[in-house]
């Protein structure tokens, strides 16, 4: 039992997810099958508007399934849940809310109930400094780069000791050296904490780079998963040296061959 | 201005000649041209920020005068000054109740204002949230916001001597339901804009409700709700001068009345600029009061 417990740690069933707008009904995710392991990093890589962020909101619980059942530590999700933390694309932040009062708001809201005020800003402080800005702690959103606004965001949802953390294209809007950087930082930090991540992306040398498992999601509309790579290089990686790695390359491939020839998107 | 500008060409001719051994030693550094200080600078964008407006003050002058001339019925800006002036001297008179001075009249105007539209701060921005956040709550509202709120102010004095049996409150409640729905509409809006990133936020942090209030709503609506507020203020001050005009008692609008009754119009004239003054200063109090509570 408790073996099945690890090895689908995350587990969606039968997911079929259908939009009924004013303009009709969309049929965005059909048939979707999968399973994570307790501390897996798991990448999700699709051609935009495959339905890809639609499953990490399927599983923050910020949607629910039109058919289908979404399970995470053996219990249902039914709405969103402070044991899934979610680093948005644009940060998300609270403009009129320094860094750390950011960070703050949502220790006080998962530890208040058992913890001093005291505890409750030495998690905050710990979250802020794990991610290299305890410079920049009391500095407010839009006083910052955009980088150290998505460090905030990732502070944040770690601070509230998630067991699963899912991150919806977290550097998508970064230049890529601050990519690149934030990337090598976050192995880090998944390495220190252990805590099982699924990342929505569309950046194929990040998804080879950080992922143990690579997703990759055919064309919409009625997306669904069209083949699930295994990422077996060894850990820790090191960007430089895998450039060079055969079997990353191989992989790299593998994942380009995915996007490009098997599900090529229609001319757009 | 030649005699400042030193060129370089010009210290390195002074530089060779012989006789200047001593001047070279003070040889100041070459300067390309003569920069304005930043004195001068300031100055003159001072001028430019102040003369706009003083040109538009002389223009009104200017017009007033000439109708004035035209119109003998009407006095000029000078006598008008002259009356304030006397006017002013004492504004803090009291000889009877029909019979006080400017100063009191104002005062009794502002009280109404505040009561009036404290009151409807104190009902409308609460339900702005309400409108604002519940779909259902909004759509209740709509018809009865949309009926109301073209209503003449006036329109509802009757409604309000009828109801409280006396002018003061009456006043008071017109105030009170003109003031009213520009907070109602500026706070539902702001609530109903909130960004739906922030509201995700929310959901998985599970926040509660009052959390969402104080920590989301609140912060982001304020810029609204100021924009409403001010809108109250204004509309309020200008709804106080006619309803006292009927009301009667102590006030701005009633000592209009009172001194086009007197036929003094240097009086009235004075009152205008007295009511827009006011309204000016409420404008800048509120707006200066606003960008205290911005975030940005």
């Amino acid at each position: 039992m408790e073996k099945i417990a690890q090895e689908k740690y995350v587990q969606l069933e039968n997911v079929n997810m259908t939009f009924y707008t004013k303009k009709g009904t969309f049929e965005a995710l059909k048939n979707i099958n999968f399973s994570i392991r307790e501390g897996e990093f798991i990448s999700i890589i699709g051609h935009s508007g495959c339905g890809k962020s639609t499953v990490l909101n399927l599983i923050a619980g910020l949607l629910h399934p039109t058919e289908g059942n979404l399970f995470c530590a053996g219990r249902e999700i039914s709405g969103p849940g402070p044991e899934r933390a979610v680093v948005f694309q644009n940060h998300s932040l609270l403009p009129w809310l320094t860094c750390s009062e950011n960070v703050y708001l949502a220790v006080e809201r998962v530890f208040g109930a058992d913890e001093g005020k005291a505890n409750l800003q030495q998690r905050t402080k710990a979250a802020i400094d794990l991610v290299g800005l305890a410079h920049a702690a009391d500095k407010r959103p839009n006083e910052i780069s955009g980088g150290m606004k998505q460090r905030v965001g990732i502070a944040r949802a770690l601070a509230m000791e998630p067991k699963v953390l899912l991150l919806d294209e977290p550097f998508g809007a970064l230049d890529a050296l601050t990519r690149a950087h934030l990337q090598d930082e976050l192995m880090g930090i998944m390495a220190k904490s252990g805590c099982t991540a699924v990342m929505v992306t569309h950046d194929v040398d990040e998804a080879v780079l950080l992922s143990d498992r690579i997703v990759m999601m055919t064309n919409g509309p009625a997306a669904t998963i069209g083949d699930i790579l295994d990422v077996d290089l060894a850990r820790p990686r090191k960007r430089l040296e895998l450039a060079e790695d055969r079997h990353y390359n191989h992989l790299r491939s593998e994942v380009l061959k995915f996007l490009y020839e098997r599900h090529a998107r229609k001319a757009a | 201005m030649s005699s400042v500008s030193i060129t370089k060409e010009d210290i390195k001719t002074i530089m060779k000649s012989e006789q200047t051994i001593v001047t070279a030693v003070a040889a100041p550094k070459p300067v390309a041209a003569p920069r304005p200080s930043a004195l001068a600078l300031k100055s003159r964008a001072f001028f430019q920020w102040l003369l706009p407006p003083l040109f538009g003050l002389l223009l009104l002058g200017a017009i007033w005068t000439l109708i004035a001339h035209q119109s003998p019925n009407l006095p000029g800006p000078m006598p008008t000054w002259h009356s304030a002036v006397e006017l002013f001297k004492d504004p803090f008179y009291r000889n009877s109740l029909n019979d006080q001075g400017i100063g009191w009249n104002i005062v009794a105007s502002l009280e109404r204002v505040a009561l009036g539209f404290g009151l409807a701060a104190l009902v409308g921005i609460p339900m702005g949230f309400i409108i604002g956040r519940f779909q259902f709550m909004s759509r209740m509202a709509a018809p009865i916001i949309g009926l109301l709120r073209p209503v003449s102010p006036l329109a509802w004095l009757p409604i309000g001597l009828l109801v409280f049996k006396a002018a003061n409150p009456a006043a008071i409640w017109v105030i009170f339901i003109s003031a009213i729905w520009p907070m109602i509409i500026n706070t539902a809006v702001g609530v109903s804009k909130v960004p739906q990133d922030y509201m995700n936020v929310a959901k998985v942090l599970n926040l509660s409700e009052w959390k969402i209030v104080t920590k989301i709503l609140f912060p982001f609506v304020l810029p609204y709700m100021m924009t409403g507020v001010r809108l109250s203020i204004g509309v309020a001050w200008l709804v106080i001068v006619a309803a006292e005009m009927l009301t009667g008692g102590v006030g701005i609008g009633f000592w209009v009345w009172d001194e086009w009754n007197n036929l003094n119009v240097e009086h009235i004239i004075i009152a205008i600029f007295v009511v827009g003054i006011v309204g000016l200063l409420l404008e800048l109090a509120l707006t200066s009061l606003a960008k205290r509570f911005s975030y940005e």
